[in-house]
């Protein structure tokens, strides 16, 4: 996966809370056996009408259409498994979602594939949102270094991450790679688990 | 020091080795069930990398989301797209060695029903498969939970997961349910209550005497829909009733294996002094039967409401969301959700399709036809479960009142294969999600029982069940 240091740029805001991978990523859009043509899926039915692109979605709204960053509302992310939501963001430029809570599954796919999930109380994710809805002031810059969001020409914004994720952010390690190193753990605590339960 | 949960001694007994002082740890998983559209990427990361799965015998593979459910079907797939997911699954299943049900196979079904049948989920396990509903298992004792194609190809790899513990919540549920009230609706009730996310970051294990009471089919409908509360495992503890319907099953152990096995199971329990982050009580027998009337699945209201007005929601985010919904799906605030006319009655997916949803289901069907103008389609969960309704004539009584009686698959739960509504159209549904768009693109479902999937079926609108069955009954 493609590492985080430092990524600036517009952020949206899309603060519907629960916005589920069904309307991230529509069905039509997982009959594939690759990664490829996700780009077109995500958001599809909010970004097209009618054939052509929906003036309405924020996406599309001049001044927001190179957008790497989403403000989001709760539980963004949740329902389906499919990792396909998470693919097809990033296939959109998208780099890092800042709201105030993120689905399990989704969460974790995020961070398989290092699009960053920052989790901030309610209030301060509602004042951002506030601050990006003016295309005048929708530009930000994370750095995962000082776990920092500054806004242009603003204040800067603090944000927690586990130790561990972070690290694997900053490196983009290939997680499979790191648990191989343990293969005999692995094997050492299989034949301790088969001997508990001969009958697994 | 306090007793543990069962879900912390499940966790304990699978650690492999912590990875981190924060509760991050490699996690054995025992085994997995796979499907054709969440695993091509994760086989293709393998290959491309050249690696192979640590225990293929671990893992089965099953065909269920986008294969069609009509009568008749064939291996080949009716459109491109399927075809060469089902064709790199197949190959996927022989290149890496894993026991692989096609959609002909007598085995086949949607995967969370398929496993169970097959003995592949047992007490104790831990099952990690790339879907959200696995946590289906919790009804057996096992900790069951959904993860991404990444975390699939991970497991594949490695027979772990990187996982980091979740916080225990524990639901109690007590008294009876009234006539026409099923696991359903207890479960709808509880979401309703604690909203689409009142259970994220919680493991959560059922409890009580109505779950005592509970077949283990209701408590697998329990454990399915529990997620749309954004519970990430769930765990209940096994009893008689889970050996009796493990017993036998192809994978199950056999003979002194299975004395030993049943025993040790038995003794799966929280401790009395565990515990729970959260706790929860509800009373089954305040619970009527259910319908949502918006988009997300705690949107519910009981089937004698109204639809809500949006202006009583007291945060702004979900006023919004409410309008939003409501437009979704055509509906204005003050209707009486019983005045509601359906297009569609579905009665399908891993949440409802068991043999005792079809049996509710026939009960309301028998000597009725569905409405003029409606159409019903019911699909079971698994060929054996089609094959175990033919044989007990549910699937006659079904077919006499004029019901579509397909093959078994995820079906219109999805709608990834042909079973897709049409813009504006409005569905009964059994399913577990009325998500924008998930039956097709403007498609509007009412997430309910089948029972009263049913009835709604038979009157042509939203109808509460127990108007129709109460007279049925001694
Ligand atoms: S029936 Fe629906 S919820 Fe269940 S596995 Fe299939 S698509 Fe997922």
């Amino acid at each position: 996966m493609t590492p985080f240091h430092s990524v600036s740029g517009v952020a949206a805001p899309m603060m519907t809370p629960n916005i589920d991978t069904d309307v991230i990523m529509p069905k039509m859009f997982l009959k594939g056996v690759d990664r490829s043509g996700l780009g077109e899926g995500a958001f599809n039915l909010l970004r097209f009408r009618a054939g052509g692109p929906n003036p309405d979605f924020v996406l599309n709204r001049h001044g927001y259409r190179d957008a790497c960053f989403l403000v989001v509302g709760e539980n963004f992310g949740c329902g389906s498994s499919r990792e396909h939501a998470v693919w097809g963001l990033q296939q959109l430029g998208i780099r890092a979602l800042i709201g105030t809570s993120f689905a399990g599954i989704f969460g974790d796919n995020c961070a398989n594939n290092g699009l960053l999930t920052i989790s901030l109380d309610a209030a301060t994710v509602g004042t951002l949102a506030g601050i990006v809805a003016s295309p005048a002031s929708n530009r930000l810059t994370i750095d995962l270094e000082p776990q920092t969001i500054r806004i242009d020409g603003g204040s800067t914004i603090p944000f927690p991450i586990e130790p561990a994720r972070k690290e694997a952010f900053l490196t983009g390690r290939d997680a499979i790679s790191s648990t191989l190193v343990l293969a005999d753990d692995i094997r050492a605590f299989e034949a301790r688990h088969r001997a508990d339960n001969p009958w697994f | 020091m306090s007793g543990r949960t069962l879900y912390d001694k499940l966790i304990d007994a699978h650690v492999v080795r912590r990875l981190d002082d924060d509760g991050l740890v490699l996690l054995y998983v025992d085994r997995t069930v796979l499907n054709e559209y969440t695993s091509p990427q994760a086989f293709a990361g393998l290959r491309a990398a050249g690696r192979k799965v640590w225990n293929p015998s671990a893992a089965l593979m099953v065909v269920d989301h986008v294969n069609p459910t009509a009568a008749r079907r064939t291996r080949q797939m009716p459109d491109a797209d399927a075809a060469r997911q089902v064709d790199y699954f197949a190959d996927n299943a022989r290149d890496f060695g894993i026991e692989y049900l096609d959609i002909l196979d007598p085995r086949q079904g949607i995967e969370h029903v398929v496993a169970p049948e097959q003995g592949l989920v047992m007490p104790g396990m831990v099952i990690a498969a790339g879907d959200s509903h696995t946590t289906a298992y919790g009804a057996f004792g096992a900790l069951g939970y959904g993860i991404g194609t990444s975390d699939i190809e991970h497991y594949l790899a490695t027979s772990t997961v990187r996982y980091r513990r979740l916080k225990t919540m524990r639901i109690v549920v007590t008294g009876r349910p009234a006539l026409g009230v099923t696991s359903k609706d207890i479960v709808m009730e509880i979401i309703r209550r604690i909203g689409a996310d009142g259970a994220s970051g919680y493991a959560v294990e059922f409890a009580g005497p109505a779950v005592s009471e509970m077949s283990v089919e209701g408590r697998i409908v329990m454990s399915i829909m529990i997620v749309e509360a954004g519970a990430r495992g769930v765990v209940i503890a096994p009893d008689h009733k889970v050996l009796d319907y493990l017993k036998g099953r192809p994978r199950a152990p056999k003979g002194e294996m299975w004395d030993r096995a049943a025993k040790a199971w038995l003794q799966l329990r929280s401790d009395t002094d565990a515990h729970f982050d959260r706790e929860m009580t509800i009373d089954a027998g305040d619970v009527a039967p259910l319908v949502t009337w918006g988009t997300s699945p705690d949107q519910a209201i009981a089937v004698t409401d109204s639809v809500p007005d949006p202006e009583s929601n007291a945060a702004a985010d979900s006023k919004t969301a409410a309008t939003r919904a409501l437009a979704y799906m055509g509906l204005t605030p003050g209707t009486p959700i019983q005045s509601v006319p359906i297009d569609l009655a579905f009665i399908g997916s891993c949440t409802n399709s068991r043999i005792e949803d079809l049996r509710d289901a026939a009960r309301v069907f028998r000597g009725r036809q569905v409405a003029s103008g409606v159409r019903a389609i019911v699909v079971p969960g698994s060929t054996q479960v089609r094959a175990q309704a033919e044989a007990e004539g549910i699937a006659r009584i079904l077919i006499d009142a004029g019901v579509e009686w397909r093959q078994s698959g995820c079906s219109m739960c999805l709608a990834m294969n042909d079973d897709i509504l049409a813009p504006g159209q409005r569905s009964a549904s059994s399913t577990n999600r009325n998500f924008e768009g998930r039956q097709g693109p403007g498609a509007r479902t009412h997430l309910m029982s089948p029972a009263m999937v049913a009835a709604a079926a038979v009157t042509g609108r939203i109808t509460d069940v127990r108007e129709l069955i109460e007279g049925d009954l001694p």
